[in-house]
């Protein structure tokens, strides 16, 4: 049953509360670091040129991988974001964290002390934690022999690392744990933010997620599942072979909307819906039922109709199963609305950050959105007649949208779909 | 076709389909067998640490890979080659 609008139902400015008498969800605040950029400035102008990330990896033993490619973050010198103290406690995924959890929140102009930081929490996706940490450990022990490891090591390795990370620097004494859902573990995370500021539960969340996979033991372990491109990540393209890995982390600022308006916020965006199933089927298969159901749900959840979506920002991981699965699914959950709009991956950019890669996606949403400039899939070379919908190949378009959603679809067949709507 | 090879092979796929080696015939496909993706992926792996030979496998497209795995008798045929390229 598709929800009807009626008159009034949701009123643009003014409103503190939605129809169904929940507090509205606002976005004041967004930071990342990937491959494409060091910051959102630089990600969004990427998007816009529909640049590519995804370069030859760099790092130890990459030699002995048979895939050699992800979209990398280049530069990155943690010396020059932290000190030496820091470095020893932060996994290169907690210091992606805490790079883009202060953007976010210097944009958002929020300071968290007193009354605020007690109302005001942290939740966090990541699939790897500080996978980097285990790597260079088990490279000690293992094949160095050595006895001994640094003593922060299950500190700086632990997943909640990051949230406990961002909890501290900021002040943030509410709700505050760590969702790890595979490649849905960010659509998991901001849903759940969205639902606490929704309920009253906290006033602000920080939220968004992070991965740092790209090295010897997380590439290698990937490798066996023969999914990897070895050459480029081309979703919904015919020739499509395989994803490609990325690195990095999206944090943001979700707020109250009566506590962001009443201080003069810039507000990036309303959180509108959130909606998440299970295929209960496959470890590893998606389904396009069990997908189908968590973007229809997240509409009901928005009170959106199928019309009201302009752009998707589609999980189009560049695998043979997912992007035949994601647009039946679409094909399915909007009927002939379908055909009308546009759904791009923008994986094919920054790569596929596993646990992080809805927070950056979502980037692509809030541009949609504010700039009226939809985010390309790129290299698509081959219309796939399994993918057939208007997946905005390789160039980025202008257009105005009012509604989008996001999807986010992992292992284990854990399906997270958020909607998002102007403001 | 060595037989060994063929032999050590068929034992691999009864495994992962849950068969008797002898009810393995040489044009029986994956899909007849029972043998799901992620059983693909397995026994390619299984083939890979027994004969000590890397098998260019995509999941993704595997028409075109040059590791024909469309049947027993051609898996075999496939690793008779790679078997025989290490040895050279």
């Amino acid at each position: 049953m598709s929800p009807k609008k009626t008159k009034g139902d949701r009123k643009k400015t003014g409103e503190t509360t939605t129809a169904a008498g929940l507090r509205r969800v606002v976005i004041t605040g967004a930071g990342t670091i990937n491959a494409l950029g060091h910051d959102v400035t630089s990600t969004l102008a990427a998007f816009r040129q529909g640049r590519c990330g995804i370069s030859q990896l760099d790092f130890r033993d990459v030699d002995r991988l048979s895939i050699q490619i992800g979209a990398q973050v280049h530069n990155w010198r943690a010396e020059d974001h932290f000190n030496r103290q820091q470095i020893l406690l932060y996994d290169k995924f907690t210091q992606f964290t805490l790079l883009a959890a202060k953007q976010a929140v210097a944009q958002s102009g929020l300071n968290f002390a007193g009354k605020l930081g007690l109302n005001s929490g942290v939740v966090l996706g990541t699939a790897g934690g500080g996978l980097n940490t285990w790597d260079e450990n088990y490279r000690a022990v293992y094949e160095e022999g050595k006895n001994r490891v640094h003593p922060f090591v299950v500190p700086k390795l632990m997943n909640n690392a990051a949230a406990s990370h961002v909890s501290m620097e900021f002040g943030l004494r509410g709700p505050a744990f760590t969702v790890a859902t595979a490649c849905a573990s960010s659509n998991h995370a901001m849903g759940l933010a969205f639902q606490m500021v929704r309920s009253g539960a906290a006033r602000v969340m920080l939220t968004g997620g992070s991965e740092a996979m790209l090295c010897f033991g997380g590439i290698k372990a990937w490798e066996g599942l023969r999914v990897m491109s070895k050459d480029a990540c081309r979703p919904f393209s015919a020739n499509r072979n395989g994803m490609v890995q990325g690195e990095g982390a999206g944090v943001f600022v979700f707020e109250d909307y009566e506590h962001a308006s009443a201080r003069g916020a810039d507000i990036l965006a309303e959180v509108v819906g959130f909606a998440m199933s299970s295929d209960a089927q496959d470890i590893v298969m998606p389904s396009a039922q069990g997908a189908e159901r968590a973007i229809t749900a997240a509409m009901q959840d928005a009170r959106l109709n199928p019309e009201d979506i302009g752009y998707i920002n589609a999980h189009g991981t560049g695998t043979a199963a997912n992007d035949k699965t994601e647009c039946a699914a679409v094909a399915h959950a909007f009927g002939h609305h379908a055909d009308r709009l546009m759904m791009s991956s923008t994986k094919s950019m920054h790569g596929h950050l596993i646990g992080g890669t809805g927070a950056v996606e979502l980037l692509a949403c809030i541009m949609a959105l504010r700039d009226g400039v939809i985010a390309p899939t790129i290299g698509y070379e081959e219309p796939d007649p399994e993918c057939a919908l208007d997946v905005v190949p390789n160039e980025a378009r202008e257009a105005r949208v009012d509604a989008v959603l996001s999807n986010a679809f992992a292992f284990g067949g854990l399906n997270a779909v958020i909607a998002l709507r102007r403001v | 076709m060595n037989t060994d090879v063929s032999n050590r092979i068929r034992a691999i796929i009864a495994e992962q389909a849950m068969l008797e080696p002898d009810q393995i015939s040489d044009d029986a496909t994956p899909e007849q067998l029972g043998i799901d993706s992620l059983g693909l992926v397995e026994t390619i792996f299984a083939i890979e640490e027994e004969f000590d030979i890397s098998v260019p496998f995509n999941a993704n497209e595997p028409e075109k890979s040059a590791f024909d795995i469309s049947s027993m008798g051609s898996i075999v045929a496939a690793v008779e080659r790679l078997i025989s390229e290490k040895a050279a």
